[in-house]
């Protein structure tokens, strides 16, 4: 996809014309190593990543990273700081799309996201071969689309079966 | 180096205090354990509780037995690096985890070459003993991304607001 004015003819005459973002993100862990093993499919597109720990800045160098609180089914009371804290990250990004491979902590992204105009995905964790997660379940009712990796999974839960990280 | 590791969320008391009896009985073997938020801390290894992803794959790749539970993560990097690797499940009615996907995920990918799991804590400390004296590897590394299927499905999805994008320029010249 053409994402700069091009040097020989310049049809755009000068105007820088930008590439549309993508807001990738993933609670830290087995999501997070999953999410980044989706990158060539974002490939045209300015990514910038959120995840629940500082220290995965470094791994994606050259993008911009946002941390979130990792509000888990043991820690409830880190939701609506979560949910004030995605709504300034999706404010200032302005995504066109947001993509997830969970966990909980991720829905309200996919929500906020999905209202502000953003297509939304959401790709359940590779660690679930016998049931779709239960965040993937309410992302069913979230997400333009909801993906598990289990082909026998997605026939149940009635999602597609897109292949999987591995 | 045998490098042991809960992942990087939950506490995984059982796991850790069996990798430490281990360094206890073997002595002249270089442990290092990644504890989480446990409650026990390890007398005979040296550890800690969580280190930077770059330092993490950094001794996962010099290690010469990754030691770990049945997360994702782990399972993925430990593929990705060709590690010869002993997992062991988390059990919800311990409070390990949240649920059992562990043993779903323990039973799925059993079997795969270069990954051995094992049941409980006697099983996890003998495959150590029978990995150091006899050490395997997995032929081939993964690749480092996404089946082809799956990159070319999210491309799909992608696909509309590439092209949106492209008709709002051309319209624009």
């Amino acid at each position: 996809m053409v994402s700069r004015p091009s040097c020989s003819g310049d049809p755009f005459h000068g105007r820088v014309v930008k590439a549309p973002r993508i807001l990738a993100i993933a609670s830290g862990g087995g999501h997070w190593v999953q999410l980044r093993r989706l990158m060539p499919a974002f490939e045209g597109f300015e990514v910038a990543f959120v995840s629940t720990f500082d220290h995965y800045a470094t791994e994606v160098a050259g993008h911009r990273y946002y941390v979130v609180p990792n509000a888990s089914r043991f820690a409830l009371g880190g939701f609506l700081p979560g949910a004030r804290r995605a709504l300034q990250i999706l404010w200032s990004e302005r995504p066109d799309a947001v993509i997830t491979t969970g966990a909980a902590p991720m829905l309200i992204f996919l929500l906020l996201g999905r209202l502000m105009g953003a297509r939304t995905l959401w790709l359940d964790s590779l660690a679930n071969p016998e049931r779709m997660s239960s965040s993937g379940r309410i992302a069913r009712y979230i997400a333009h689309q909801t993906v598990s990796q289990w082909p026998e999974v997605a026939e149940a839960e009635h999602v597609a079966y897109w292949g999987s990280v591995l | 180096m045998i490098f042991a590791s809960v992942g990087s969320v939950l506490p995984f008391d059982r796991f850790v205090r069996a990798v430490d009896d281990w360094a206890r009985d073997n002595p002249d073997q270089e442990v290092f354990i990644q504890i989480g938020e446990g409650e026990y801390e390890p007398k005979h290894a040296p550890w800690v509780r969580i280190m930077p992803h770059d330092e993490y794959r950094r001794r996962l790749a010099a290690c010469t037995l990754f030691v770990a539970h049945v997360g994702m993560g782990s399972i993925l990097q430990g593929l990705e690096e060709r590690k010869q690797m002993i997992l062991l499940a988390r059990h919800r009615d311990l409070g390990e985890h949240t649920t059992d996907h562990q043993l779903h995920t323990a039973i799925r990918f059993a079997g795969m070459p270069g990954l051995q799991i094992v049941d409980d804590v006697p099983a996890l400390q003998a495959a150590m003993s029978a990995s150091i004296a006899a050490p395997t590897q997995r032929e081939k590394a993964i690749s480092p991304f996404a089946s082809q299927a799956l990159i070319d499905n999210v491309r799909g999805f992608l696909r509309p607001i590439l092209e949106k994008r492209h008709r709002s320029i051309l319209a624009a010249r």
